[in-house]
C-alpha cells in the first residue's frame, strides 16, 4: 500500500486555535517548505483525507465538528495534533470553555509541540504520522483478510 | 417566487482557514439572507486575568490572534502603561512601530494569498506566500519567533535591534518592493482577477459608517478612518496619509490593502532613518489600579483595549474589541443579493479573523 504513504492527503481544521498554527500549516504548502513535492495535498474534503491536522484546544462548540470530520474520514486515518494547544491546552488550558487537548475528543497519533508549531515540526509530525498510517493499513489488511477467510469458511458450511 | 433553500457555509470550508458558520438562504443562485453563527473559537481568555498576573497576561493577549499577534501584545501593553502612567522610551516606541508595520505587511500578504486561492489562482497564492516568508525571516531574526513573538512587554520591548540590522531590514524591504510590484500588477490589472473582484459586493460610504465597519474594509468605501493618526507609538513623527478608495467593491478592498503594504514599507524605512538611540525598556513598579482605554490600528482595522486594575497583581477586567467583530455586521449586510459563487470572495475581502473576534 505504498500509495497511501507516498502521497498522503491531509485535511486541516482549526479547533479553536489562535491562528498561529493554522497559518504555519498553510505555510508548509507554500514554496518555502513545499510539502506538495512529497505528494502531500491539502484537501478540503474529509472523505479524501488520510491525515487530519487539528490545531487548537477545542472548545465545547467545536467538539461535534472535530468528531464529525474524524468520522467522515475513511480508514486508515491518522490524527496529528499541531501545537501545544492541541496537545494539552497550552496557554488556554485554564479557560472555562476549553476541553484541553484534542485527544479528549478523538484518538491522536502524533503530537507536535510548539507555540506556534514551526513548519519544520509540522512536516516532521506528518512524516511520523505516515509510519502510524502504514501500521494501521497493515492491521486493516489483516482484519479484512481474516474477515474474508471467515466469510469463505461460512460459505463452505452452507 | 422561486423556492428557498438554505445552504450551510462552514464551519469547515476550503476557503476558510478558520471556522465561521453562515446559513445562506438562497433563491436559485442568489443569496437572500445570511445568518451567521459564531463561537467555534471562543476560548474565554479575558477571564484568564483572574489566574494570570498582569505582566504574564501579555503572553495570553498576544495569542488572541496569531496573525496580528504583535499588535495585540502592543495594545495590551499600551493600556497597562496608560493605566500606570509609564513613559516608554522613544527607541522602544520606534521598534514597536517597525514590528507592527512588518506585521501589517505579513498580514496583508497573507490575505492577498488567501484571496488568490479563494478565486482559484493557485500560483498567485504561492508567489504571495513566498514573498511573505521574507518578512517572517526578519521577524525570526529580530524576535526569535515566526508568528508569535512575545517581544513586547509593559514598559518597552525585550530586545533591541542593532542599527546595522535595521539598515539591513530597510534594504531587504527595498528589494521586496520591486518583487512585490510585479505581483500586485497581477492583482490589480489581470483581466480574470478583475472579473472576480470589480463591482462585487459594493458597500457605500453611508453603509460602512452605519454598520460601523473599520480598517481597510471601511477605507475601501471612502471612510477616512485610521487610528494611527492619533500618533501612538512613533506614528506621530512619521509622515503618512491614510489610504482611501471610493468604490467600495472587492477590488477596492484589495487595492487598499495592496497600497497599505507599500505604505507600511515606506513607514518602516522612515522609522529606520529616524530611530533615536537609548534604552528600550523601563522598569515598571507597582500595580495598575485605574481604568484605561487604548486604541490601535491593527492590519484589519481599529482594535480597542480596556483594562481595569485592582491595585493587586491581578487585573479586575480586560476587554478587547477586535476589528472583525466590527466588520461582521457589514458582511452580513453585503451578502444578500450576491451570487453563491461570490460568497467566499465577500467573506474573504473583509479579511475575517475569527479567533480575534471570539477570543
Amino acid at each position: 500500500m505504498a500509495y497511501i504513504t507516498k502521497s498522503p492527503w491531509l485535511i486541516h481544521y482549526d479547533g479553536s486555535s489562535c491562528n498561529g498554527c493554522d497559518i504555519e500549516v498553510l505555510a508548509c504548502l507554500t514554496p518555502m517548505y513545499d510539502v506538495e513535492r512529497f505528494g502531500v495535498i491539502n484537501t478540503g474534503n474529509p472523505k479524501h483525507a488520510d491525515i487530519f491536522l487539528v490545531t487548537g484546544s477545542v472548545n465545547e462548540q467545536n467538539i461535534p465538528v472535530v468528531q464529525q470530520i474524524y468520522e467522515q474520514m475513511p480508514s486508515p486515518k491518522v490524527v496529528v495534533a499541531v501545537g501545544i494547544c492541541a496537545c494539552s491546552g497550552g496557554v488556554f488550558k485554564d479557560c472555562y470553555n476549553i476541553i484541553g487537548g484534542v485527544d479528549k475528543v478523538i484518538p491522536v497519533d502524533v503530537y507536535v509541540p510548539g507555540c506556534a508549531a514551526r513548519p519544520e515540526a509540522i512536516i516532521d509530525g506528518v512524516v511520523k504520522g505516515l509510519g502510524a498510517l502504514e501500521k494501521k493499513q497493515k492491521n486493516l489488511d489483516t482484519v479484512l483478510t481474516l474477515e474474508k477467510v471467515a466469510r469463505e469458511e461460512a460459505e463452505e458450511y452452507d | 417566487m422561486a423556492k428557498r433553500t438554505i445552504i450551510p457555509f462552514g464551519p469547515q470550508h476550503p476557503v476558510l482557514p478558520e471556522p465561521i458558520h453562515l446559513d445562506l438562504v438562497m433563491e436559485d443562485e442568489t443569496v437572500v439572507e445570511a445568518i451567521p453563527s459564531i463561537g467555534f473559537i471562543h476560548r474565554g481568555l479575558e477571564k484568564l486575568v483572574e489566574k494570570n498576573e498582569w505582566p504574564e497576561m501579555v503572553y495570553v493577549i498576544e495569542r488572541v490572534c496569531g496573525i496580528c499577534s504583535f499588535g495585540h501584545g502592543w495594545g495590551y501593553c499600551k493600556t497597562i502603561e496608560g493605566n500606570m502612567g509609564v513613559e516608554v522610551p522613544p527607541r522602544a516606541e520606534y521598534l514597536r512601530t517597525i514590528w507592527a508595520e512588518l506585521g501589517r505587511i505579513h498580514s496583508h500578504l497573507l490575505w492577498l494569498g488567501l484571496t488568490a486561492d479563494g478565486f482559484g489562482f493557485e500560483s498567485l497564492f504561492m508567489h504571495t506566500w513566498k514573498i511573505r516568508e521574507t518578512i517572517l525571516d526578519i521577524f525570526e531574526e529580530t524576535t526569535g519567533g515566526r508568528v508569535i513573538f512575545s517581544i513586547c512587554k509593559v514598559g518597552g520591548v525585550r530586545k533591541d535591534i542593532s542599527n546595522e540590522k535595521l539598515s539591513e531590514i530597510s534594504e531587504i524591504i527595498g528589494n521586496l518592493k520591486v518583487e512585490l510590484s510585479e505581483l500586485t500588477d497581477v492583482f490589480l490589472n489581470d483581466v480574470s482577477v478583475k472579473n472576480r473582484l470589480v463591482g462585487v459586493g459594493v458597500m457605500t460610504k453611508e453603509e460602512a459608517v452605519e454598520f460601523g465597519a473599520v480598517g481597510p474594509t471601511a477605507r475601501a468605501s471612502g471612510v477616512d478612518n485610521d487610528v494611527r493618526r492619533d500618533g501612538h507609538g512613533a506614528y506621530g513623527e512619521l509622515s503618512f496619509v491614510p489610504i482611501v478608495e471610493a468604490e467600495g467593491d472587492c477590488y477596492a478592498r484589495c487595492k487598499v490593502r495592496i497600497r497599505e503594504i507599500f505604505q507600511s514599507m515606506n513607514l518602516i524605512r522612515q522609522a529606520v532613518k529616524q530611530i533615536p538611540c537609548g534604552a528600550v525598556s523601563v522598569v515598571v513598579k507597582g500595580n495598575p489600579s485605574g481604568e484605561y482605554v487604548g486604541r490601535m490600528e491593527q492590519p484589519r482595522g481599529e482594535a480597542y483595549y480596556y483594562s481595569k486594575g485592582s491595585g493587586t497583581k491581578f487585573l479586575e477586567r480586560i476587554r478587547v474589541r477586535t476589528p472583525t467583530a466590527a466588520n461582521i455586521p457589514a458582511l452580513v449586510h453585503l451578502l444578500p443579493g450576491c451570487d453563491l459563487a461570490d460568497v467566499p470572495m465577500l467573506v474573504l475581502t473583509i479579511d475575517p479573523c475569527i479567533s480575534c473576534t471570539e477570543r
